[in-house]
């Protein structure tokens, strides 16, 4: 146990150093990028940015020294905006969007689930028709127009919620919707297909065999057997609801790390894409790697060898 | 056996509505069991032994499947006319089952302790505490070492034999009235699948249950049976005392079967497969008697007419044209 | 019942059995058949088909072209004229959404037909010979399967700058892993199977083994995980394309058309509407058939 602990972060290290590696220097690969000084930038920046990665130093030092900041979690100035630095946007804009990505996950485990079971539990009856439809509709359909839909309807026809911005609980309600449209379709779909896998286990026919009611098969026998893959599913999802914020928050103007990140793609503000894109990342991995020393507890039969298992 | 019998099943049908058309998995069955008797059902894959038993617990799906026709009396009542609340009752308490594959069979997220007790809690009404003593109990009746720390394990921490231990006494943690054992050693290696054999043997001798042994292998039977029945395309070819068949066959399959069957002289166990030919396809089943296609002693009419049922002895019965008075006498030796 | 003289009569028949087996299917026609009952994934087919036809023909209906601009009948709500309307510009709206067709489906096409080269050849390499090199490969595609990979499309599209061939790239090399793995996963089945083991005796080269054996009877998954992969990437440039990293303009995508009809849907709804129901409608018809070529292909579920 503790030596499949140890290999999977040792493992989760190495891509994390893989992706501050690949990015740094795709980063330098940007003509006029940020690591080169010409063009015209503010001069305060320039000596900002001089100072931070030590542009005179030959490649590999900067290099070194790059990872020596990230040691200490200094992702640097901004290339567009002079005094501000990475860590203060995260700081700010972050806990935003953290607050609709933890209701967004909530919705669709709290709506995903359910639908999946039901689907399955009503196999080929108009009930599974019916949530794999609008699951499959919810796959298909982007979330940008499930969230200029929404808007449409409830906020500009019918007035009911406000159509952008920040503030309370019902500014809260569009985008978690639209953010949680996807996920909560995929986990209806997966809990569907791993419960029919399961309730066609013989597990379950000796449960039946037992003589056991059927609310208990299913509570008891089922749903824990059913629900271990849809863990291994939490990664992904945080990172789909993360990469959904991008859209979402510029929609509804809503002043979060997605909608800045946006914008300082769409100013090629380079530091701050360099240093988001790594504070996501580490996220996403530390995440990932959360969920994978979980899922052992929670399946008894996981052989621990260190490696992933498919 | 002049009591009255525990299990009565009468020309029981059962079928299977596929894309394909209907299958008659079962067809026209009848046999009894009687009170803490051990009869056994072989026969070669898909000729409907798991079907039959499922039957008699009712975990066919339905749809496909479908009892077509006729009874399944336990005690006095007819299973097949049961609620589902009702027959939930009777699963597990009064009819225990176990299956072939005793590594899929258990729940790898529940320990063995809580699958055990679960039924005792339910059927028994016992509280957490009886029932994990119960279950410890059964564990050591079944022959599992140290059960105290085992009963809080998990089904990967046991080898296969151990598992079909372990589900061995959860059937009859409930003192079961018929414990049906549907290839409980087929996924076994030999000297394992001897070692469960044993231990239904003995404990058929101490709890008096009785005991339905699906098997393939005429072997497994013949240790643990009194009566016999060979089945044969959904249908019962023969039936008798396990002397009737082992001895006084009359039925060429049963021919063919027995010739199978290992030798003491032998080490390897053959397989089934020495019988020429492929079990008939149930969704086109040949007419007349299913057997003819691969019957060496098949004659004209065995092509056009299901055999009539000739009753030999007492409790001897076979479905074989051969026994007509006017059919030659056949060589038992030829085998096509 | 009529007893003759004849009927106790021995047949001698040696093949009879024979006629008893059900006519056996192949694979394929087997999974084709399971697939034709499939009413959805029949529907997704067939809008496939039709949308592939339309993308390759359309354009040629019309006389206008994607940037034929008319400044003197700018927003222009649906009509006659102009069937989906037009845009800020006086563009035939769906004019461009024909044009978008092309442009998105040929991403999906080509990003997902990327993939799949570098997935089987990588997944077949682990796969076939197995050991160490698979041990090796394997550990590779796990550790960038923890790359979180959207955010790497977004990076490289900074890097390369927006542009057809560059969204290609980026998504053919982002998304192979969840391939390789797949086909790998499979090769390591197949290849005990007998009938490699035979073709090996006979003296066939790893290689031939590889790609005249193993390979095309991997056909079923690799077929799904394509069909999945199309869509994805429809809709990976469609996000990029809504962060201001699609296909450069006047070119358009249904994303990039999405994304401005954005901007104006309060005062015109119908700009987002109809590319908003293309990319839709593509998605839906895409997931539907790859739903239904999971359940014709998963062996495990034929019966
Ligand atoms: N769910 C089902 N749907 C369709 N046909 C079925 C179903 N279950 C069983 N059958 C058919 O019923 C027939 C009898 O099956 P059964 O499982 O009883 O065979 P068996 O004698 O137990 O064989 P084995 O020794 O392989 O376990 C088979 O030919 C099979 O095709
Ligand atoms: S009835 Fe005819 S075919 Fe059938 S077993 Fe008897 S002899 Fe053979
Ligand atoms: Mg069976």
């Amino acid at each position: 146990m503790l030596r499949y602990m140890l290999i999977r972060i040792f493992n989760s290290l190495l891509v994390l150093l893989a992706i501050i590696t690949i990015t740094f220097f795709l980063m330098h690969a940007i003509p006029g990028g940020p690591f080169t000084s010409e063009k015209n930038i503010p001069a305060a920046v320039l000596k900002n940015i001089e100072e931070h990665y030590r542009l005179h130093d030959p490649l590999w030092k900067q290099y070194i020294d790059y990872l020596g900041n990230l040691t200490h979690f200094d992702l640097g100035p901004s290339f567009k905006y002079a005094g501000r630095t990475v860590n203060d946007l995260i700081r700010e804009s972050f806990p935003v969007s953290l607050q609709l990505g933890m209701v967004s996950i909530a919705l669709s485990i709290l709506l995903g689930i359910p639908a999946g079971a039901i689907a399955a539990l009503r196999q080929n009856k108009w009930q599974d028709y019916a949530t794999m439809f609008l699951a499959t509709l919810g796959v298909s359909v982007p979330s940008f127009v499930l969230a200029t839909l929404l808007i449409y309807i409830f906020a500009i026809k019918l007035s009911l919620l406000p159509a952008a911005m920040w503030g309370g609980i019902t500014y809260m309600i569009l985008p978690a919707l639209t953010l949680a449209g996807q996920p909560t379709a995929f986990i209806a779909r997966l809990t569907r297909s791993s419960m029919l896998e399961v309730l066609a286990q013989d597990y379950i026919k000796t449960a039946r065999a037992k003589g056991l009611s059927p609310a208990l098969i299913l509570y008891r026998h089922a749903l824990k057997n059913a629900l271990i893959p849809i863990i291994t599913y939490i990664g992904p999802m945080a990172a789909g609801i993360l990469t959904g914020s991008f859209i979402i928050e510029n929609i509804f103007a809503i002043p979060g790390l997605g909608r800045h990140f946006v914008t300082s793609i769409y100013n090629r503000d380079y530091t701050v894409i360099l240093g988001v894109t790594i504070f996501y990342s580490v996220l996403i991995i530390g995440l990932n790697l959360i969920v994978d020393l979980i899922y052992p507890l929670l399946n008894p039969r996981i052989k621990l060898t260190g490696k992933q298992g498919e | 056996m002049n009591s009255n019998p525990l299990l009565s099943v009468e020309e029981l049908t059962v079928c299977f509505d596929t894309f394909a058309g209907e299958v008659k998995a079962v067809d026209t069955i009848s046999f009894q069991v009687y009170p803490g008797e051990a009869i056994g059902i072989v026969g070669e894959s898909g000729c409907g032994k798991s079907v039959t038993a499922h039957s008699i617990m009712q975990l066919i799906p339905t749809p496909p499947g479908r009892y077509a026709k006729g009874k399944i009396l336990f005690g006095k009542d007819d299973l097949l006319q049961k609620s589902e609340a009702d027959m939930a009752k009777i699963r597990g308490n009064d009819i225990s089952i176990i299956f072939q594959d005793a590594m899929t069979s258990l729940n790898p997220v529940l320990t063995i302790g809580m699958q055990i007790g679960e039924s005792l809690q339910l059927h028994q009404h016992m509280n957490k505490q009886d029932a994990y003593a119960r279950a410890v109990e059964m564990l050591r009746l079944v022959g599992i070492p140290s059960p105290e720390e085992r009963i809080k394990e998990y089904p990967h921490q046991f080898s296969g034999g151990m598992r079909q231990r372990v589900m061995i006494a959860m059937a009859l943690s409930c003192n079961p009235k018929l414990l049906i054992a549907d290839e409980p050693t087929t996924a076994l290696d030999v000297t394992i699948q001897a070692q469960i054999l044993d231990l239904m043997k003995d404990l058929q001798g101490k709890l008096n249950t009785a005991i339905i042994l699906i098997s393939h292998d005429l072997g497994a039977i013949a240790s643990l049976c009194s009566r016999v029945i060979v089945m044969y395309a959904g249908k019962i070819a023969e039936a008798g005392t396990a002397i009737d068949i082992f001895h006084q066959p009359q039925h060429p399959y049963t021919w063919g079967l027995l010739q199978s069957l290992p030798r003491i002289d032998m080490m390897q166990k053959q397989k089934l497969a020495i019988i020429p030919g492929q079990p008939p396809d149930l969704l086109s089943p040949p007419t007349g008697c299913p057997f003819h296609p691969r019957c060496p002693h098949a004659m004209s009419i065995c092509q056009e007419h299901y055999p009539e049922t000739t009753v030999l002895t007492k409790g001897h019965m076979v479905h074989c044209w051969l026994q007509h008075p006017d059919a030659p006498k056949p060589n038992r030796e030829v085998t096509a | 019942m009529h007893l003759t003289s004849h009927s106790f009569e021995p047949i001698l028949k040696k093949d009879a059995a024979a006629n008893h087996i059900r006519p056996s299917m192949t694979y394929w026609q087997d999974a084709w058949r399971r697939l034709k009952k499939n009413k959805l994934a029949m529907i997704g087919l067939y809008i496939i088909l039709l949308i592939l036809l339309i993308a390759l023909a359309g354009p040629w209906l019309s006389t206008l072209s994607y940037s034929d601009q008319d400044l003197t009948a700018t927003n222009q709500s649906p009509s006659a004229e102009h069937w989906f309307g037009t845009d800020n510009l006086g563009r035939d709206l769906f004019i461009r959404v024909l044009y978008g067709a092309r442009i998105s489906l040929s991403i999906g096409i080509v990003a997902s037909i990327l993939n799949l080269t570098i997935g089987v050849i990588y997944g077949g390499i682990a796969g076939f010979f197995g050991g160490r090199t698979d041990k090796v490969m394997m550990n590779v595609v796990d550790i960038l399967y923890g790359i979180p990979v959207l955010l790497y499309v977004i990076l490289l599209m900074v890097v390369l700058e927006p542009g057809l061939i560059n969204i290609f790239i980026a998504l053919g090399i982002a998304y192979w892993l969840r391939m390789a793995r797949i086909v790998r996963g499979q090769i390591l089945g197949l290849k005990e199977q007998d009938y490699v083991l035979a073709a090996r005796t006979l003296g066939a080269g790893s290689w031939r083994i590889l790609f005249r054996h193993l390979i095309p009877n991997s056909m079923g998954p690799i077929i799904i995980t394509m069909t999945l992969a199309i869509p994805e990437a429809i809709f990976t440039e469609a996000f990029l394309s809504f962060i201001g990293l699609g296909v450069a303009a006047p070119m358009a995508s249904w994303g990039v058309l999405a994304s401005e009809g954005i901007t104006s849907l309060r005062s015109y709804p119908f700009q987002l509407f109809f590319p908003a129901m293309a990319i839709s409608i593509t998605m839906l018809a895409f997931n539907f058939l790859g739903d239904g070529l999971r359940d014709a292909l998963d062996p495990r579920v034929r019966r």
